[in-house]
């Protein structure tokens, strides 16, 4: 069975660790800070210019001057801490941000990544990917395996405009977990439970390295 | 001390001119100069080019000025949510420049600062460093970005004094901070505007020495683009 998005989100969770500090991407990504297991205490970063984004406010408590990067309305936490947006990039730049958790539309076997723009749809913009994608050491892009016509989007190399080159490190899709090298490719970890390894290969256009047995994901 | 008190936006903004650049803090909605923007649109003034990290929504923040065909050009690094936006991008009415949000952040940042250009990692590789300067630093490829600045800028803040020392509140800082710095000419909007001595020096997010007029604003609407409750 192919995981929902709930199920992608719930996996990358357990690749969190104590202390780190987060910026999680609109979509799936988001949904990934509801599933933090127990006892991890992480601070999550908004690049509009907060540290420590709280759980989404209850009616009464809904401010304005109080967002995330997605512009919703968002609660602080206690040791929150508030600054402007160069800050908030110098912060993503310096590599002092310890996970970057991003969708993308497309991910090729070097790790470059394409999740801003559609020749021919509008373009709304990059915001503030190409930064994360260009500075974080550790980044792990969240999305569906294959696109809804059935293109599979782990390429040998990006068809659409590049968001950063070399910089996936890992990938967590609906029916696998994968490791990204630069210079060796996508390297199975792990399976969706009841997913085959050859329903991974199929799915998979760029060069895929399938060693051993490969084990289920747990979550 | 000096005295930056002007009345009100309309005569705050009144020797903005055809064709000026500005900036326009804000991130979304939120920190947006509201009173600028509405005396910007009783002004007429036309041919602007509007620096700002997005461009409002169709009928609010700079979503308004684009109705009334007052911007040539937009600078932002994300400009969804907007479909008049949209519809004078694709009739070629409206030119705009992209860039990542970090890069329009520091390039702002540098044009208060004066430092002319610096190397950034974001857009190796992409369309936006098609053009620009690619320069090695110990085995990673940076751009060359270049500094910038402003005719005007507008910025909101939450307290200010008559001096033009500033305090953002929550995550309506965004881009004001660095704006106020890279505009030849300032002008703050306030929420509260308080005599110089009342705002304690610790706390003040942007100096005065970057504010040259602020004007106590009214009828803030703040509106909210994703309101998103538990309940």
């Amino acid at each position: 069975m192919a995981l929902d998005k709930i199920g992608i989100a719930k996996r990358i969770a357990r690749e969190i660790q104590t202390g780190w500090y987060i910026n999680l991407g609109i979509g799936i990504p988001t949904l990934v800070a509801n599933y933090i297991p127990e006892g991890i205490e992480v601070v999550l970063q908004s690049e509009n210019g907060l540290l420590g984004i709280g759980p989404f406010p209850s009616k009464n408590q809904v401010d304005p001057d109080l967002i995330n990067a997605g512009k919703q309305t968002v609660t602080m936490l206690n040791g929150s801490s508030l600054f402007n947006s160069a800050e908030s990039f110098g912060m993503i730049r310096g590599g002092h941000v310890d996970l970057t958790i991003l969708g993308a539309m497309e991910v090729s076997e070097h790790g470059d990544i394409a999740n801003w723009k559609i020749p021919g749809k509008m373009v709304k913009g990059m915001g503030g990917a190409m930064d994360l994608v260009a500075s974080a050491d550790n980044i792990i892009v969240a999305m569906q395996h294959v696109s809804r016509s059935g293109v599979s989007k782990l390429l040998k190399k990006c068809t659409l405009p590049i968001t950063g080159l070399r910089c996936v490190k890992k990938v967590v899709t609906d029916l696998a977990v994968l490791e990204v090298d630069p210079e060796i490719g996508f390297r199975l970890l792990e399976r969706a439970p009841g997913v085959t390894v050859d329903e991974i290969v199929q799915a998979t256009e760029g060069r895929l390295t399938v060693e051993g047995e490969v084990p289920e994901m747990t979550f | 001390m000096i005295n930056k008190l002007v009345a009100n936006a309309d005569i705050a903004i009144n020797d903005i001119r055809d064709r000026s650049t500005l900036m326009l803090g804000g991130f979304g909605l939120c920190g947006i100069p509201e009173n600028c923007i509405t005396a910007l649109l009783k002004s007429g003034v036309k041919g602007l080019t509007c620096i700002s990290n997005n461009a409002g929504v169709d009928d609010f923040g700079i979503g308004l000025l684009l109705q009334t065909r007052q911007v040539v050009k937009m600078i932002s690094s994300y400009v969804g949510e907007n479909a008049e936006f949209e519809r004078q991008l694709l009739s070629g009415e409206l030119e705009v420049e992209l860039l990542p949000q970090g890069t329009l952040a520091e390039r702002i940042r540098a044009g208060g600062a004066g430092i002319p250009g610096f190397y950034t990692p974001a857009g190796v590789g992409t369309e936006v460093g098609a053009g620009k300067e690619v320069r090695n630093f110990n085995g990673k490829d940076y751009l060359l970005e270049s500094w910038l600045r402003a005719d005007f800028s507008l910025v909101k803040a939450w307290k200010g004094d008559t001096t033009g020392n500033l305090i953002y509140k929550g995550t309506a800082r965004n881009f004001n901070p660095m704006m106020a710095a890279a505009g030849k000419i300032t002008i703050a909007e306030v929420e509260e505007l308080v005599p110089a001595g009342s705002l304690d020096p610790n706390q003040v997010h942007t100096p005065g020495i970057y504010v040259q007029r602020i004007f106590q604003g009214s009828n803030y609407e703040k509106r909210i683009e994703q309101y998103t409750t538990l309940d």
